[in-house]
C-alpha cells in the first residue's frame, strides 16, 4: 500500500459564525475532526473602552459599562459604582442597596436565560432559545420601567441608583418570580434528560478544580468544577449577607454541570429577589450628598444650591480623591472587577476592566484540545462568552 | 477582612521576601506590595505556594502608564486567595526597553493578560510563550493605551467601493477634537488664566 502523507488541516472559524457567540475568530488546527490547536483571535469588537473612560468624568464612564457585557449590563455598572464609592468613601442608603441587589439578580437571570438557551441552540435545540427570549423580554420590561432603557441602562450610579422604582413594579417583579420556576421546569424538561443534549454536553470540556484556578476561572466556570466560591458569599457587597441563598456547585467540571449550575442559580436569584422585595426598606435610593449625586429635577427648579450642584455635577463632575482600588462583583459570568486609579481630578487616571470571559476564553485552547470540532462549539457555549466584555 | 490581618500578611510577605519586596501598604482595606520587576517570578511562586498566602488565582495583570517617570510603566498583578479569602496587589515598575519576566509559567492565566499589556502599552515580557498582539487590529502600529497616544488614533478605515476592500487612511476630523476643561479655575487650573499675563510685574 502506498504511503499517504496526512497533513493537519488549518481551519478558520468565525468571525461571523452563529455558534461563535459574537465576533470570535478561531484559527483551528484539525487532525481529521479532532482539534489539535485552537487559537482564538479576539479584539474584533475592541472599542477602546478603557481609553475612552480615561477621557470622561466618572459619571460619563457609567454607560460604557453597559456596553461591555451587554447581556447583563447592570452588574458591570455595579462594580464601577462600588469602586468609585470606595475611593470617595460614600455610603449608599439601604433602599439603594436593596434595589441594586434586586436588579443585579434580574441581570443574572437575563444572562443565564440567554446562556442556557443558546447553549442548547448550539447543540441543536431551537425551542429553549425561543422561549428564553420571551422571558428575557419580560425582564427587560423591568429594566425599561426603572430607567427607560431595555439594554443600556446607566442605572447604577456611584452613590446609589438613578431613580426609584415606579409604583407597582415591586408587585410585578414578585409575580414574575412566582412564574419563573415553572418556566425553568419547562426548560429542564426539554433539556436535562434529553439524550442529544446529554450526549453533547456530558464529559465535554472537563476542567479540574486545579486547572480552573490556574487559568483564573471564576463564577460558574469555577463552581462547575467543584470549588464553592461566590463573591456574594465570600466578600459580600451591598447587603448580600442579609439574604439567604445557596450556591450550586458542580461535580465533574464538564459542560453539563455548568448548565445545571446556571439553572439552579436562576432559581436562587428568584429566591433573592423575593427576599429583597419582602423587606424593601423605605428612604432615598441614592446618597444625599449633594456634592456627588445630582438633585432631583423638582428640587433643581426651586433651590439655587441644587441648581449649582446640578450644573457642576453635569459639567465638571465630582473629584475623586487620589487612590486606587480593585473592586469586584460576582457578575453572572464570573468575577467582574474594576481596577480604578484616581489622581484627584474629575476623570479616572486608569480604569482597567477585568472581564471574566477574557480569562475563560483564554483557556479554550486547553479545553478544546483533543475534542471533536463540534464539541468546541458546545464548549464555547458553556464558557458563556460575550465579546463586549472580552474585547472591551 | 480586617485591616489588621492584611497588614500582618503584608509584613509577613515583606519579611519572607526582604530583598525582593520594596514596600507594602494597605489602603481601602486592600493590600499592595511593591516589588522588584526582575524577581517577579520568585514572588509570584511564593505567593501561590506559601501556606500563609495560597494566592492560587491570578485575577488580572495590567499596565499603567506614567509618562513623567523614567520607569514609566507599572505592571499590576491582582491575586486572589480562595483559601484565606484575601486579595493582594503586586506592583512592579519597568520602562519601555526593559522586559519584565513573564509569569505565564506560574499562572497559565497570565498569558493573555500579558499579551494585552504588551499590545496596549508596549510593555515587554521575557520568556513569554506567545507574545503577539491581542486586542488591536492586524498590523496595528503603536500602543494605544499609552498616555501620549491620542484618543482619536492615527488611522481610520472605510470600505472603498472602487477597490472592493477596506482602506486605511489618516484620521481626518471635520472638526478639531475637543477636550473641554471643566476644572474650576480656583482649584485645578495649571495654566495662566486669560488676562493674568498683563498683571506680570505689576504686583
Amino acid at each position: 500500500m502506498a504511503e499517504v502523507e496526512i497533513k493537519n488541516l488549518t481551519m478558520n472559524f468565525g468571525p461571523q459564525h452563529p455558534a461563535a457567540h459574537g465576533v470570535l475568530r478561531l484559527v483551528m488546527e484539525l487532525d481529521g475532526e479532532v482539534v489539535e490547536r485552537c487559537d482564538p483571535h479576539i479584539g474584533l469588537l475592541h472599542r477602546g473602552t478603557e481609553k475612552l473612560i480615561e477621557h470622561k468624568t466618572y459619571l460619563q464612564a457609567v454607560p460604557y459599562f453597559d456596553r461591555l457585557d451587554y447581556v447583563a449590563p447592570m452588574n458591570q455598572e455595579h462594580a464601577f459604582a462600588l469602586a468609585v464609592e470606595k475611593l470617595i468613601g460614600c455610603e449608599v442608603p439601604p433602599r439603594g442597596q436593596a434595589i441594586r441587589v434586586l436588579f443585579g439578580e434580574i441581570s443574572r437571570l437575563l444572562n443565564h436565560l440567554l446562556n442556557v438557551t443558546t447553549q442548547a441552540l448550539d447543540v441543536g435545540a431551537t425551542t429553549p432559545a425561543l422561549w428564553g427570549f420571551e422571558e428575557r423580554e419580560k425582564l427587560m420590561e423591568f429594566y425599561e420601567g426603572v430607567c427607560g432603557a431595555r439594554l443600556h441602562a446607566a442605572y447604577f450610579r456611584p452613590g446609589g441608583v438613578h431613580q426609584d422604582m415606579p409604583d407597582g413594579m415591586a408587585e410585578e417583579i414578585h409575580a414574575y418570580c412566582e412564574h419563573l420556576p415553572g418556566f425553568l421546569d419547562d426548560v429542564e424538561g426539554l433539556l436535562t434528560e434529553n439524550r442529544i443534549f446529554r450526549q453533547r454536553n456530558v464529559d465535554i470540556g472537563v476542567v479540574s478544580a486545579d486547572d480552573a484556578m490556574d487559568w483564573g476561572f471564576t463564577g460558574v466556570m469555577l463552581r462547575g468544577s467543584g470549588v464553592p466560591w461566590d463573591l456574594r458569599k465570600a466578600q459580600p457587597y451591598d447587603g448580600y449577607e442579609d439574604y439567604e441563598f445557596d450556591i450550586p456547585v458542580g461535580k465533574n467540571g464538564d459542560c453539563f454541570d455548568r448548565y445545571l449550575c446556571r439553572l439552579e442559580e436562576m432559581r436562587q436569584s428568584a429566591r433573592i429577589i423575593k427576599q429583597v422585595l419582602d423587606k424593601l426598606p423605605d428612604g432615598p435610593v441614592a446618597s444625599t450628598d449633594g456634592k456627588m449625586v445630582p438633585p432631583t429635577r423638582g428640587e433643581m427648579k426651586r433651590s439655587m444650591e441644587a441648581l449649582i450642584h446640578h450644573f457642576k455635577l453635569y459639567t465638571e463632575g465630582y473629584h475623586v480623591p487620589e487612590g486606587e482600588t480593585y473592586t469586584a462583583v460576582e457578575a453572572p459570568k464570573g468575577e467582574f472587577g474594576v481596577y480604578l486609579i484616581a489622581d484627584g481630578t474629575n476623570k479616572p487616571y486608569r480604569c482597567k476592566i477585568r472581564a471574566p470571559g477574557f480569562a475563560h476564553l483564554q483557556a479554550l485552547d486547553f479545553m478544546a484540545k483533543g475534542h471533536l470540532l463540534a464539541d468546541s462549539v458546545a464548549i464555547i457555549g458553556s464558557l458563556d462568552v460575550v465579546f463586549g466584555e472580552i474585547d472591551r | 477582612m480586617a485591616d489588621e490581618s492584611i497588614s500582618e500578611l503584608g509584613e509577613y510577605i515583606a519579611a519572607a521576601l526582604a530583598s525582593e519586596v520594596s514596600g507594602t501598604s494597605v489602603a481601602h482595606g486592600e493590600l499592595m506590595v511593591e516589588a522588584r520587576a526582575d524577581a517577579i517570578v520568585k514572588i509570584m511562586t511564593f505567593l501561590r505556594d506559601d501556606q500563609q498566602c495560597l494566592f492560587k488565582l491570578l485575577i488580572d495583570v495590567c499596565g499603567v502608564d506614567h509618562p513623567e517617570r523614567s520607569e514609566r510603566f507599572d505592571v499590576v498583578y491582582n491575586l486572589l486567595s480562595l483559601k484565606h479569602n484575601q486579595r493582594i496587589r503586586v506592583k512592579v515598575r519597568t520602562d519601555e526597553m526593559t522586559p519584565v519576566p513573564s509569569v505565564a509559567g506560574v499562572y497559565k492565566a497570565a498569558g493573555w493578560f500579558e499579551r494585552e499589556a504588551w499590545d496596549l502599552y508596549g510593555i515587554l515580557f521575557s520568556d513569554h510563550p506567545d507574545l503577539r498582539r491581542l486586542l488591536t487590529d492586524y498590523g496595528f502600529e503603536g500602543h494605544p493605551m499609552r498616555k501620549d497616544f491620542p484618543l482619536t488614533g492615527f488611522v481610520e478605515l472605510r470600505y472603498d467601493d472602487e477597490q472592493k476592500r477596506v482602506v486605511y487612511e489618516p484620521v481626518a476630523l471635520t472638526q478639531e477634537f475637543r477636550s473641554f476643561d471643566f476644572m474650576s479655575p480656583w482649584e485645578g487650573a495649571e495654566y495662566i488664566l486669560p488676562g493674568d499675563e498683563k498683571a506680570e510685574g505689576q504686583a
